[in-house]
């Protein structure tokens, strides 16, 4: 065990593993994580807290981490390279592992450009990769990425994102095999729509043996209407939404529950893909929605461990 | 080159206000060739601010001059006696022509009439592109002549990100994705095996990150005696 997280158990005992999303509030009030955390609490194996995702302001995902975990869940934290040099990446994975949390979700972060402080000045000191490979340093070696010898490394579990529709497609799984070399023990796939496109995406990262190096999470997003599809197809770039898709959602007579079942069809699809060995659920503020999806897609009870 | 843009005619006219004799100098190396302030746009503002000030009913004087680079005290020298006899310099050249004539006269005040931008490339008339931010370590070398820390907008060793749709930035959907250029490239070259390995921390101490630079070719310095010759023939 690299971490002893419970998603590292999870993984590593062979059960297919779920993970969820928590986006933290845009303020100081800790309330609605916990509220999260009540209610997604056995749910899945460990939930995601982002890191300022899409550059807006949010309470930190470290801070975040740390009032979940009061709840009895466990964390992934995501850390992104947009807001810190190398001094604050590594002294954040100090602090980070300190406090209890072991999974860390790295990440180069979204441009600011996106979120509600534009003129901010960026970092990208390192991007995701090399990212990966500081912090994979450290837990090995004790080494930080300067050289100093680090007498108490963190024990972390290192997970990293990868994209297989953005461009260039034929791209996309060397990057992954890139992730890999870095140290990544798990990714989170962007949020599958495109079924045939994934399979062909997994297809190449079976051949390359690329899934007996890492646990991969397939990215779900279940939606509430026909503009939340329209809105990703159209305006997320990276994002590939089928018409199909668009269409079923326009013409359902409950876009909430054809939504959701659609969800369900897309977790059963990505069970049956081989290499594929957990789903990630982006509820993007309809965190409340995860434990009946998870329920309706037999994944329920989730594994303990001693 | 040193591509800049003029202020707005307003910021400048507002900046200038204080002052009765303004000197406009202009430069006839980068600015001008990207049309920011070289002779023709020097007179071109004069003339504007001329017309705002009629307007305004504000009275001032303005000189229009040009030297040929602003970045080198020997061609600065030339117009000294116009500086020095001004109330303000307004530079029409890059920031380091402006700070060129405020370090030989400190005492007098030298405002910047350019927003100096990038290093950039014309593409075609009228557009220019940054294509380098001067990191002080170049590694194009290894990424099909393509700069990543400039052209892409997250400065990445490692891209493209999960951003690039078409091959475009998801910063500015109207440029080429840095890293999907770079995949293209070293296609075409055959040198893909590049970008399959991990290109590890960048070193930026050779950036600003590691403070004011300044480069030194001590082959190229004057010695004692001969600073002294030229000092004489000055």
């Amino acid at each position: 065990m690299k971490a002893g997280s419970n998603l590292e158990k999870v993984f590593e005992s062979g059960k297919f593993a779920v993970t969820a999303e928590i986006g933290p509030p845009q303020s100081a009030n800790p309330e609605p994580l916990t509220h999260h955390a009540k209610m997604m609490k056995g749910s899945a194996d460990a939930f995601n807290l982002t890191d300022n995702q899409t550059a807006v302001v949010r309470l930190s995902s470290i801070a975040s981490a740390v009032i979940i975990m009061r709840e009895g869940i466990e964390p992934v934290i995501q850390m992104t390279c947009r807001d810190r040099n190398r001094i604050a990446l590594q002294s954040d994975l100090f602090g980070a592992a300190a406090l209890g949390i072991k999974n860390v979700l790295c990440l180069t972060g979204d441009h600011q450009i996106f979120g509600n402080e534009k003129p901010a000045k960026n970092v990208f000191d390192f991007d995701s990769i090399v990212e990966l490979q500081v912090f994979d340093q450290l837990r090995r070696e004790g080494r930080q990425v300067g050289g100093e010898v680090v007498k108490d490394p963190p024990r972390t579990y290192l997970g990293c994102a990868e994209n297989p529709f953005a461009t260039p497609y034929e791209y996309r799984v060397s990057r992954l095999a890139k992730k890999v070399a870095a140290g990544a023990d798990f990714c989170q796939t962007q949020a599958i729509f495109d079924m045939v496109m994934f399979e062909k995406f997994m297809d190449e990262v079976r051949s390359r043996g690329l899934d007996k190096k890492i646990h991969i999470l397939a990215g779900v997003i279940p939606m509430k209407s026909a503009g939340a599809a329209r809105y990703m197809k159209n305006k997320v770039p990276g994002m590939i939404v089928p018409n199909e898709i668009v269409d079923r959602m326009k013409n359902a007579k409950d876009p909430k529950e054809e939504g959701i079942k659609l969800c369900i069809e897309q977790i059963e699809h990505l069970k049956t893909v081989k290499g594929v060995h957990g789903v990630h659920i982006m509820a993007v503020a309809w965190e409340e929605i995860v434990p009946k999806i998870v329920e309706m897609a037999g994944l329920l009870p989730r594994p303990t461990f001693q | 080159m040193i591509v800049a843009k003029r202020k707005p005619l307003n910021e400048i006219a507002e900046m200038v206000a204080p002052y009765k004799r303004v000197s406009v100098i202009g430069c006839r190396s980068c600015v001008a060739i990207c049309l920011a302030g070289g002779e023709k746009e020097v007179k071109m503002l004069v003339s504007a601010l001329k017309v705002k000030n009629k307007k305004e009913g504000r009275d001032q004087e303005f000189e229009a001059l040009v030297v040929e680079r602003q970045c080198e005290k020997e061609w600065v020298k030339e117009v000294e006696d116009k500086v020095l006899g001004s109330d303000i310099t307004l530079s029409m050249a890059c920031s380091l022509g402006a700070q060129t004539i405020g370090d030989m006269y400190p005492s007098h005040v030298t405002f910047p009439g350019l927003n100096t931008g990038i290093f950039g490339v014309p593409e075609e008339q009228g557009v220019w592109s940054e294509k380098c931010v001067g990191c002080g370590n170049c590694i194009i070398h290894t990424t099909g002549g393509i700069c990543p820390i400039s052209r892409c907008a997250k400065s990445m060793l490692n891209g493209p990100c999960g951003g690039s749709a078409n091959r475009k930035c998801e910063v500015n959907l109207d440029t080429d994705c840095a890293w999907s250029a770079i995949y293209d490239r070293l296609k075409i070259q055959n040198r893909l095996e590049l970008i399959e390995k991990v290109t590890p921390a960048k070193d930026w101490s050779t950036s600003h990150a590691g403070g004011r630079r300044t480069y030194v070719r001590e082959d190229a310095k004057l010695t004692p005696h001969q600073k002294k010759g030229k000092e004489a023939i000055q």
